[in-house]
């Protein structure tokens, strides 16, 4: 089977990002968004096509082998060390491959109706394809170095979206916080990749993760710290995951990054982006697995912390789409916990498999809670919680696949994130009681939030409406109905079948004896939040009330932004950059202004010389000659 | 048997013919006086030519060739410099360098 059609799947984006770039004044908004969307679904079709073919090329003992679809050499640095740009197809990446253009599709068509008679339609939907087309790359990427290039684009495309309002100062300042944030953790990451391209000699994702490979049988080299090289590359390669995954402590713009049309929450940071820093660990899984197991321990930890930090603070904010983003991070977290959990090959590997899982379920339930979301904000134009209620007589499609959503989310049987969450909380006890603990709590305050916002915008009172709220046009509620469909059936896919550790099937199924206290902790958290929210009361303020010190902390985030702000203003700002500054004006300027200066200085004083009168030229001239020629005559008197 | 006149004969008289010409250009002030100061010193060189080729290498005629060059050459130069202190002229009404001194700093 020749997969090199799968090229297309990342050209036709990037073809459409020219034209709708190129043109974007010269072509009908609606014209630009039916190519920009046209385009996506092709490309959707080929990566089922390509899915479909990939999966059924089942080996019996080997499992799924990776296939290089295409490969160009770009670079070449040495013999041995080159670079190339190309398409990897394994479980992985044709997993991610279906995940983006479904999504991305949605969005695409969702945003016809949500985006309608903006100002820059065009833009927005170039933007679109740009960020798509640079998503496909990352994931197909056949070495670290391509990867490299298209988690930049990414990050320039997420970027560009979130400041698409960029008349609004919120949205700019958020763009810029969000590309800065990431900017920062991509340095960690390329120090990684240039420590483990040293050490190995190769950047190419075959030769790396090769199991019985040179890379992983190396692991016990220099050791710095107490820590092997490849340890470090490997925490430095996840400090670049961590900034794009928005992990604590560098998850600060994710929720900022609201600032940007709903739609392109919904894509970039809930269900593709932001899980790239997910997918480059479960990419690099067998050098964490086998040669830099401290690494994985600290995603683990990383994760857990980030899941439950996140979640408490998604259960005091009021603006929903925040809401939804911190519930985002604590998602994240769960996937992280997963692959810091698990080890590698067969039965050990689970939790790699529960974290790819979690990431394909999330990437439905997520997109469709945000779209949902979006739905909502554009019928009611407002973001906060407080301006909603009631909705469920106006907008009937919305709040049942909202609904969905929520239940997914929090885990109830038989929808996806049940299954999903149930693998990932069986193989955190399995690996370390305590960080199951906290998942499982997790899993509860999820549950509590995500209902605390369905009741919040569906039912308690009623607001007095200056337009009487009306359900979304059919552009945006066929991807919520599409997506509500996908978030109920994508839990029955066989990802232990398909997706693994060594690419090799095991049995597994629903553990019960981990499942019914889950499921009991959501359907706690659920009731709860009935109990709080279902109707109007005070029960909420005065709960707030008497916890006000950590409510208060809670609502402000926990100060992580404040301190920040004090860290580079105080410290960074007064220690680093003002004597920088400093020095810049006054030695390195300085020098330079005194070379100008003395030239100046000297040709002032010499360029009488050039009077304008001819004869004192032909003296300076003759004397010249004259005098070279006695100089030549006394040399060759000798 | 009638004796020729020494090569070195030839030199001085080439050599004193430069330096006057020379000596024309750098104290005249009349741009016209200096182009004759020019033309002197090429003359002299045109001797210098006539005579070494004769004198060293009589059976070859590259000497008058390039003395014939540099008399055609002259001529332009001196319709390519007339023509400049024309203008020069009716820009400043005067042919004196001294007060052509406008290319300066």
């Amino acid at each position: 089977m020749d997969f090199s059609f799968t090229l297309l799947i990342i050209l036709i984006p990037l073809a459409i990002f020219c034209v709708l770039g190129l043109f974007a004044n010269r072509v009908k908004p609606a014209a630009a968004g039916m190519v920009g969307t046209a385009g996506l679904f092709i490309a959707t079709i080929l990566s089922y096509y390509a899915a479909y073919n990939y999966f059924s090329m089942f080996h019996a003992e080997e499992g799924y082998l990776p296939i290089n679809a295409f490969s160009i050499l770009w670079l070449t640095f040495t013999d041995e060390l080159q670079i190339h740009l190309g398409v990897l197809l394994d479980p992985l990446s044709v997993l991610m491959l279906v995940v983006i253009t479904t999504v991305s599709l949605m969005v695409h068509i969702y945003s016809l109706g949500y985006m309608k008679g903006e100002r820059g339609f065009q833009r927005y939907y170039a933007f679109l394809s740009l960020f798509t087309f640079s998503m496909l790359g990352l994931v197909v990427a056949t070495n670290i170095f391509q990867m490299y290039i298209f988690w930049e684009l990414v990050g320039l495309s997420s970027y560009l979206l979130i400041g698409f309002y960029y008349e609004r100062p919120a949205a700019v300042a958020a763009s810029k916080k969000a590309f800065i944030v990431t900017r920062f953790a991509d340095l960690g990451f390329l120090i990684g990749i240039l420590l483990l391209s040293f050490n190995t000699g190769t950047f190419d994702f075959a030769i790396l993760t090769d199991v019985a490979g040179p890379v992983i049988a190396q692991s016990t080299g220099a050791v710095f710290l107490g820590l092997s090289v490849t340890t470090w590359a490997m925490l430095l390669i996840f400090i670049g995951g961590a900034g794009k995954s928005a992990m604590f402590p560098l998850h600060i713009w994710l929720p900022d990054a609201m600032e940007g049309p709903t739609p392109v929450s919904a894509l970039i940071h809930a269900a593709t982006m932001v899980v790239a820093g997910v997918y480059l660990v479960a990419r690099l899984f067998p050098i964490y697995a086998l040669s830099a197991p401290d690494a994985l321990e600290v995603i683990m930890y990383v994760g857990s912390f980030t899941s439950l930090f996140a979640a408490v603070i998604a259960c005091t904010q009021l603006d929903i789409k925040r809401v939804l983003a911190y519930s985002t991070l604590s998602q994240i977290g769960y996937m992280m916990v997963a692959l810091g959990v698990s080890g590698y090959g067969g039965e050990a590997g689970l939790g790699y498999m529960a974290s790819l899982f979690h990431l394909f379920t999330h990437a439905f339930f997520k997109a469709l809670l945000f779209l949902g979301a979006g739905s909502v904000i554009h019928a009611v134009h407002s973001n906060v919680m407080n301006d909603m209620g009631g909705l469920r007589k106006y907008m009937p499609v919305t709040h049942i696949t909202f609904l969905i959503a929520c239940l997914t989310i929090a885990g109830i049987p038989p929808l996806s994130g049940f299954f999903s969450k149930d693998e990932i909380l069986v193989a955190a006890f399995e690996h370390n009681k305590i960080v199951f603990a906290v998942q499982w709590l997790v899993a509860g305050i999820t549950a509590f939030y995500m209902f605390r916002l369905y009741f919040n915008i569906f039912w308690n009172r009623t607001p007095a409406f200056e337009h009487t709220p009306h359900e979304s046009p059919a552009t945006m509620t066929v991807p919520l109905i599409f997506l509500a469909a996908a978030s109920i059936f994508a839990g029955f896919v066989p990802f232990h079948e398909l997706v693994t550790s060594d690419g090799k099937s095991f049995q597994t199924g629903v553990h019960w004896m981990i499942a019914i206290p889950s499921v009991l902790i959501a359907l706690a958290g659920i009731g709860v939040a009935a109990l709080l929210y279902y109707k109007q009361n005070s029960k909420a303020e005065s709960i707030a009330h008497s916890l006000k010190g950590f409510y208060t902390a809670a609502f402000r985030k926990f100060y992580i932004d404040e301190g920040y702000l004090y860290l580079t203003r105080n410290i960074v700002f007064a220690f680093i950059s003002r004597p920088i500054a400093w020095f810049d004006r006054h030695v390195v300027d300085a020098g330079m202004d005194l070379i100008g200066n003395s030239t100046v200085q000297v040709s002032r004083s010499i360029r009488k010389i050039q009077s304008g009168h001819i004869q004192l030229y032909i003296w300076f001239f003759t004397s010249g000659a004259l005098l070279l020629t006695l100089i030549i005559l006394y040399l060759n008197s000798y | 048997m009638q004796s020729e006149i020494p090569l070195h004969y030839m030199i001085v008289l080439s050599t004193l013919l430069f330096f006057i010409g020379l000596l024309g250009v750098l104290i005249r002030r009349n741009l016209i006086t200096m182009l004759m100061g020019i033309e002197l010193m090429l003359n002299a060189v045109n001797i210098n030519f006539v005579a070494f080729n004769h004198y060293l290498y009589p059976h070859r005629m590259e000497g008058h060739f390039f003395a014939l060059i540099v008399t055609a050459i002259a001529a332009a130069e001196a319709a390519v410099a007339i023509a400049l202190i024309i203008n020069i002229y009716r820009r400043f009404a005067t042919v004196s360098v001294d007060d052509v001194d406008q290319l300066k700093y």
